[in-house]
């Protein structure tokens, strides 16, 4: 098929509780922007949990922080980065009514979100080997073993749940993918990649946090 | 084109088989399937009285403990009893009552929309109540949760029974459900409005649910953390509250009091959203100082956060945190009491009509007030050091939440029951109950300010003789109290076979909700309205015109 003409494409009706598709289009992403200020407060317990930890321990948090494997930390803030980009031209393509471009973006967005998480899991196992999840097999020597423990558990309930999110959006990546091929989308209405595009963005933005209060934090120090 | 005209429409044959009612059809399926906001109000209606008597008769036994200096029943069951209590009143009753029964029901027929936003969204957040309500109840019961609502640490990570995990995942589901439903009004009041409907010419109720589900979408995130962070301490054993592990118990307090005290005013904006519209309609006059009351009520959701750490004034933290939050939680005092300058201003020289919603009305601005003045009482550090978790709290904040929360929901009960049933209710009935509402609420709890001044403390089954004779005068007062609370249950059920018909507008009100038939179409309005005028234009009228 293809690509260089915006494809002509039924534009669905809205629901019947909205006048018009402009209305219904502005609440679904206005809602997820609300959506997003929860999960912003959602995430925001666990780093104020952090910033207690690292202000009352800090010694402790400093050398939890060397145990971090700040390759593989790094070598995945630069997917993720991609992924965002992939995804805001997905999201262009999307506008543009460009089908195969728009699925084939959709389909590197969520391989690069998979990538992620085969990183992570990889990350995940090299801590295990290190004895260092706490609960399981966490053992450490040393004066600061209690803060490197907290320091730990907070690092897998942070990333833990921020992988729930990312696997979250990959299905909905992926379900934006299968109806773009269908052609569910075009010019007239883009509106759930919109939506699923400022998910993916905002998972990426807490990961820019996450990424320096974890991997480079701990590292400024001595 | 319809319009917020000054007073109703004549009264239209009423149509009994084209409204929400009946137009779906009346199987099982077409309303545990519904999108309808009416249907899941009512939906919400029935499960909240569930609760409500559930919590009630844990109550109940409580001040039957009481009765006696040594209790009646083991410390066990007592304190299993008031966790159960606490729990389902708080977070299955108080949190969700308004917003999600007359909040659900009114905010679009309110604006003039269709429906809420999001309708599947609305059914989502409904089945979560039910099910976070019930994966409660089977937990405290069943396991005996003795953790109190608050689930303080280290108790309920440490030593409290394995169910507590089971408790703090319900509590964590119906705040999902909390957090969708604010999610929803908040759209639908930004972009669901009828043509004309600008921000200033809505109604008080709908700016109140507004300001409520601002606090609902960001503070319940905080508590669904928390109690995350304690159930990860109990399964894995590491310390973030635990102090035997590492951690402090006043980071949970922080992070709990961060939403709960915001909570508080979860459960008490939306009463003020229901008497914003009681008092114009009864006395006949515009609410007074219109614009005060919409941005009191923003106020008090921003202001609501900076107050949290007035729990915690004997808990250890610093001498200048106290002072601050001492200084901060009479700052709120504020916004509240210019909402009660206003509703006296409009009752001053109105032409009053002593209908059930305005019994109800006065009776919140009276108990509301008393409880108000409480929280000035307990804001100060230092009279709060001496009645810190002695019942003069519990009777402070009964007064909020059930004189003022309880009477403020039983009042708009009564006043959108003609909407939403199409039917009226025995007047005299009605009064009656109010009364007993109100005159058993201050026998049960004004003897309690009077326990914990004297120095009886909370949450234990059993106390020194002396406190007695109070004590009896509080449990006689409850048995009065839930022959008012029981009458509605009666008499609001026999209006719906027995009751007259109520015409669209039986009290001659203003808002846009009275211009379509009761019970309303599914779509709300035959025609979308549009609004020329602002809310509130009342007359002095003696004869509402369409009973």
């Amino acid at each position: 098929m293809s690509d260089s003409a915006p494809i002509p494409q039924p534009v669905p009706g809205p629901e019947p509780q909205y006048a018009t598709a402009d209305q219904q289009a502005e609440a679904a992403s206005f809602g997820m922007w609300v959506f997003l200020a929860t999960e912003v407060l959602f995430f925001g317990g666990m780093l104020l949990a952090y910033t207690w930890l690292r202000t009352t321990y800090p010694e402790g948090v400093a050398e939890a922080g060397h145990h971090t494997k700040i390759v593989i930390g790094s070598v995945n803030t630069l997917v993720l980065l991609t992924s965002s980009l992939t995804m805001a031209w997905a999201v262009d393509a999307a506008k543009l009514g460009r089908r195969t471009v728009l699925t084939r973006l959709l389909i590197a967005t969520a391989l690069l979100g998979l990538l992620f998480l085969g990183l992570k899991g990889y990350e995940y196992h090299g801590e295990w080997t290190d004895h260092l999840v706490p609960g399981l097999n966490f053992h450490q020597d040393g004066p600061h073993t209690r803060t490197i423990e907290l320091f730990y558990f907070l690092y897998f309930l942070l990333t833990g749940i921020h992988g729930i999110h990312i696997t979250i959006g990959i299905g909905l990546i992926a379900v934006m993918a299968a109806r773009a091929r269908r052609g569910a989308f075009s010019a007239g209405y883009y509106t759930p990649v919109e939506v699923t595009g400022l998910y993916w963005h905002f998972v990426d933005i807490v990961w820019i946090f996450l990424y320096p209060l974890i991997y480079l934090v701990g590292r400024s120090g001595p | 084109m319809m319009s917020a005209t000054v007073t109703g429409k004549p009264e239209e044959p009423i149509v009994a088989t084209k409204n929400y009612l009946t137009e779906e059809g009346i199987t099982l399926r077409s309303w545990l399937l519904t999108r309808d906001h009416k249907r899941i109000a009512i939906l919400y209606t029935l499960s909240l009285t569930f609760f409500f008597f559930v919590g009630g008769a844990a109550a109940t036994l409580i001040r039957l403990n009481l009765v006696t200096p040594s209790g009646i029943f083991t410390p066990d069951i007592y304190n299993r009893l008031f966790t159960l209590h606490g729990i389902v009143m708080v977070w299955f009753f108080l949190i969700p009552s308004i917003p999600n029964t007359m909040g659900n029901f009114l905010i679009p027929l309110m604006i003039g929309a269709k429906d809420l936003a999001f309708p599947r969204l609305n059914l989502l957040s409904w089945y979560l109540y039910v099910g976070a309500g019930l994966l409660a109840l089977f937990a405290i019961v069943i396991g005996g949760v003795d953790t109190g609502w608050t689930f303080y640490t280290p108790f309920s990570s440490l030593y409290s029974n394995g169910y507590v995990v089971l408790a703090l995942a319900a509590v964590f589901a119906v705040g999902f459900s909390s957090i969708l439903t604010g999610l929803n009004f908040i759209v639908t009041t930004h972009r669901m409005r009828a043509p004309g409907m600008t921000w200033y010419r809505l109604p008080v109720f709908v700016w109140s649910n507004y300001a409520t589900s601002i606090i609902m979408v960001l503070a319940t995130p905080v508590l669904a953390i928390t109690l995350l962070l304690v159930a990860v301490e109990r399964l894995l054993r590491v310390g973030i509250f635990d102090p035997a592990l590492g951690g402090d118990p006043l980071l949970f307090q922080h992070l709990f009091w961060f939403y709960s005290h915001p909570a508080v005013y979860i459960m008490i904006l939306p009463g003020f959203g229901v008497i914003s519209e009681i008092v114009p309609c009864f006395a006949r006059k515009p609410l007074f100082g219109y614009k005060f009351v919409v941005w009191s009520s923003i106020a008090i959701s921003v202001i609501g956060f900076f107050v949290w750490a007035h729990h915690m004034f004997v808990a250890g933290i610093s001498l200048y945190a106290g002072l601050v939050f001492s200084l901060l939680s009479y700052v709120i005092a504020v916004p509240s009491a210019i909402k009660v300058f206003n509703w006296t201003a409009t009752l001053h020289k109105g032409w009053i009509s002593f209908d059930a919603p305005m019994l109800y009305a006065l009776g919140f601005i009276g108990l509301f007030t008393i409880g108000g003045l409480t929280g000035l009482f307990v804001a100060n550090l230092a009279f709060d050091v001496h009645v810190t978790d002695s019942y003069f709290v519990v009777a402070h904040f009964h007064y909020i939440m059930v004189g003022g929360m309880v009477s403020a929901y039983f009042g708009g009960l009564h006043y959108w029951w003609p909407k939403v049933t199409g039917r009226l209710y025995p007047e005299w009935w009605a009064r009656i109950a109010a009364l007993l509402i109100f005159f058993g609420f201050n026998l049960t709890f004004f003897p309690q300010f009077i326990l914990g001044y004297l120095g009886m403390e909370r949450r234990y089954y059993a106390y020194p003789p002396e406190f007695q004779a109070w004590n009896i005068f509080s449990s006689a007062g409850a048995s009065v109290l839930a022959v008012g609370y029981a009458l509605p249950f009666f008499y609001l059920g026999w209006s719906l076979f027995r009751g007259k018909r109520a015409g669209a507008n039986p009290w001659a009100a203003t808002g846009l909700e009275w211009q379509t038939p009761s019970p309303p179409p599914t779509h709300n309005f035959d025609r979308t309205p549009t609004v020329t005028r602002p809310p509130y234009q009342y007359r002095p009228e003696p004869e509402p015109q369409d009973v």
